[in-house]
């Protein structure tokens, strides 16, 4: 026991120096949660403004200019060209000079009086006359955020169009946002980013870790010696649980101070959840090296985790809203249990205990990874 | 063990093997080997490139399963004792095998960590080998930087950093110049006379001769084992010295006489080896219509190259 310990301990010393050689690896630790932060926290954001949108102004009048205002006013689009026809319109969404263009017909001022929300008494007794909107949207649909986000537009209050007080009718539901009440996607985003940064890094360093020594002949000396696969395996992933820790701290310690990210949880709880997935996902890619014959194939498999990590891990987009089939895909990958145990943890203070079949989860697929990859790992050449 | 009948059995021997057969699938590496290595003695494989030198040693430390047959290294039975055997025995790479990105005594280090060497063995026995090697004044160089020599050496120290009884040398000079290999097997003999069993795999024949025994083997079989001098006297051809001017015409005329086994030029001789059998083989190459009269034919002493040639039919890669 104390000399397998010693082994374990040589194995974990000498990766330690290797990785202090290797500066492209060294920097590779601090640079991808650093820059990956940066640029996601910033670059994704569900909430769309200024949109670049058209008009096509059939009325031409004082009313029709005030509407324009009005939804400009908004924040969520911005009118960035005029056009006199709906053919030049269309061929702009065509081009993609805009994304949508607002229509005003000739009669716009006729049908706001009429229109049932601007509040001029009871509507006559024409039904299709009261119906009917005041101007119509043409929407590049493809991209179904910025379409949801010009839909939001269809019930805008039109009161202040005509300088009467607003008359806002009471909703159906009263709606409480906890945990991120302001709606920055960025508070989301940032737990959820813990979770892609250390699959790619645990993964792709541990994947390439046992593959390496082959590659460079060393493991032909190593087979030789008292040395047991597991005590390899152990010795291998051990400095890489402190560097996922530490690149834990760069994500989420930036997060807090750069983009307010709440930190609402415990330090310790955040500790637990942390070190079971890395752990899970340095045995993951201890799997793949057992399989991959070079680096480059461990390279290929870590992207072919990756992918799925980031896209069907409730990192992007909602578990709730994947068919069922990708929703058990996503059940496989540890990314998606440690995503919701990060979010619970890190946003709503939850105990990992109290999510106990994510964490026992993680265990297990831990377990049962450093026993397939112990057992793939052959001592012998044959 | 000692009451033990088959390990007394096996006490004058570091290597007992018997009918060792090695497939890979149709292919046979190793077939039907005998052998028996005597204790501190240096026992050597000679073969060209493919002839089952590297798996034979593999079979013999245990990294691979004989398909069939009995092997016995320093009393333990493989595979199923191989991992006790593992902490009596040395191993050295064809190809050098440590870490290029740490220094001579980071790569000593690790090496002693994993053979359980405590903090204070390690530090004696680091510097006795770096000295021993001639190894300290590099001992802060990085491995990779190191020059084909250097590295060997730092080899040799990494496999007997635990005293292994036993030293298995897979063709352990083929990235060394002359002088290095000298040094080398002077090493060895240190070594050797120290108590240590060494096992050394090699195509040249400088070092072959170097060995108290020697197996040639060819295609997985050994064709002879024995010291390389009886080797050389009991072999079964002679070999005739031939000089003359048209070397390469004569050696495709002779070659085509049955009793001529093969011929090699060598700068302006010709060494042709003749059957045993053939008792006048001067008179009979003499009768050829390709030498003249005036050429010059004697029987020479034979070398361990002419053993070699005899004894596949061929010559070394």
């Amino acid at each position: 026991m104390k000399t397998s310990l010693l082994r374990i301990q040589a194995i974990v010393i000498k990766e330690l120096l290797q990785l202090s050689r290797d500066k492209m690896t060294f920097g590779m630790v601090i640079m991808i949660p650093l820059v990956q932060l940066l640029l996601f926290a910033f670059a994704i954001n569900t909430n769309v403004r200024d949109i670049p949108v058209g008009v096509v102004d059939h009325s031409q009048t004082s009313l029709s200019r005030v509407l324009q205002q009005t939804v400009s006013a908004t924040g969520i689009v911005s009118f960035t060209h005029s056009y006199h026809s709906v053919q030049s319109a269309q061929k702009a969404i065509d081009n993609s000079e805009v994304r949508a263009v607002l229509i005003i017909p000739q009669d716009v001022s006729q049908r706001l009086v009429r229109h049932p929300s601007v509040g001029f008494g009871l509507p006559p007794s024409s039904k299709q006359e009261t119906s009917r909107p005041i101007a119509q949207w043409l929407v590049d649909g493809s991209d179904t955020v910025i379409a949801g986000a010009i839909k939001g537009l269809r019930n805008m209050p039109l009161a202040e169009l005509l300088d009467k007080p607003a008359n806002r009718s009471t909703p159906t539901f009263e709606v409480t946002l906890l945990y991120n009440p302001e709606q920055r996607s960025v508070v989301n985003i940032v737990p959820g980013l813990v979770a892609v940064i250390l699959t790619m890094t645990m993964i792709m360093f541990t994947s390439a870790a046992i593959v390496r020594e082959q590659e460079r002949g060393n493991m032909e000396m190593l087979i030789t010696t008292p040395l047991a696969s597991i005590e390899l395996m152990i010795g291998k992933i051990f400095p890489y649980i402190f560097i996922g820790v530490i690149q834990v701290s760069i994500i989420l310690g930036l997060g807090y101070w750069l983009f307010n990210v709440p930190f609402n949880g415990g330090l310790a709880q955040l500790a637990l959840a942390t070190l079971l997935f890395i752990c899970a996902s340095l045995v993951l890619g201890l799997v793949i090296s057992t399989i991959a014959k070079s680096q480059l194939q461990s390279m290929q498999m870590t992207v072919f985790i990756l992918l799925p990590s980031i896209l069907l891990s409730g990192f992007m987009f909602p578990y709730e809203g994947m068919p069922l089939p990708a929703q058990y895909i996503a059940e496989a990958l540890p990314a998606t249990h440690f995503i919701r145990l990060i979010r619970g943890v890190v946003l709503r203070d939850v105990a990992v205990v109290e999510m106990s079949f994510d964490m026992l989860w993680l265990i297990a697929f831990t377990c049962f990874g450093l026993l397939v990859a112990a057992l793939r790992f052959k001592k012998t050449l044959d | 063990m000692s009451t033990d009948f088959h390990s007394t059995e096996h006490d004058e021997f570091a290597i007992n093997a018997e009918k060792l057969c090695k497939n890979f699938g149709a292919l046979t590496a190793v077939s039907s080997l005998d052998l028996k290595v005597e204790k501190q003695t240096i026992y050597g494989f000679l073969g060209p490139n493919g002839s089952g030198k590297t798996t034979a040693i593999r079979l013999l430390t245990g990294l691979l399963k004989p398909t069939s047959g009995q092997v016995n290294v320093l009393g333990c039975h493989l595979p199923q004792e191989a991992n006790k055997l593992r902490l009596k025995i040395g191993y050295m790479t064809q190809k050098f095998s440590l870490y290029d990105d740490l220094t001579v005594k980071e790569n000593l280090q690790f090496i002693s960590r994993i053979y359980g060497l405590t903090a204070n063995e390690q530090k004696s026995r680091l510097s006795e080998l770096l000295s021993t090697h001639q190894l300290t004044q590099q001992s802060q160089q990085l491995a990779g930087s190191m020059s084909g020599g250097q590295k060997q050496r730092l080899a040799l120290a990494a496999a007997v950093i635990h005293k292994p009884k036993l030293l298995f040398l897979d063709e352990p000079t083929s990235a060394v110049d002359p002088q290095n290999r000298r040094e080398f097997w002077e090493q060895l003999f240190d070594l050797c006379d120290q108590g240590t069993t060494i096992l050394v795999s090699t195509h040249y024949m400088d070092e072959a001769e170097r060995c108290h025994k020697l197996a040639i083997l060819e295609n997985g079989i050994k064709r002879a084992d024995d010291s390389p001098q009886a080797l050389m006297n009991n072999m079964t051809t002679q070999v005739v010295e031939i000089s003359a001017n048209n070397l390469r015409h004569i050696k495709d005329n002779l070659i085509k006489l049955p009793q001529v086994i093969s011929a090699a030029q060598l700068g302006t001789h010709l060494r042709v080896l003749v059957n045993k059998n053939e008792s006048q083989p001067i008179a009979l190459l003499q009768q050829q219509p390709c030498l003249k009269p005036s050429d010059k034919l004697a029987i020479v002493r034979p070398s361990l190259e002419d053993v070699f040639v005899s004894c596949t039919g061929q010559g070394v890669a």
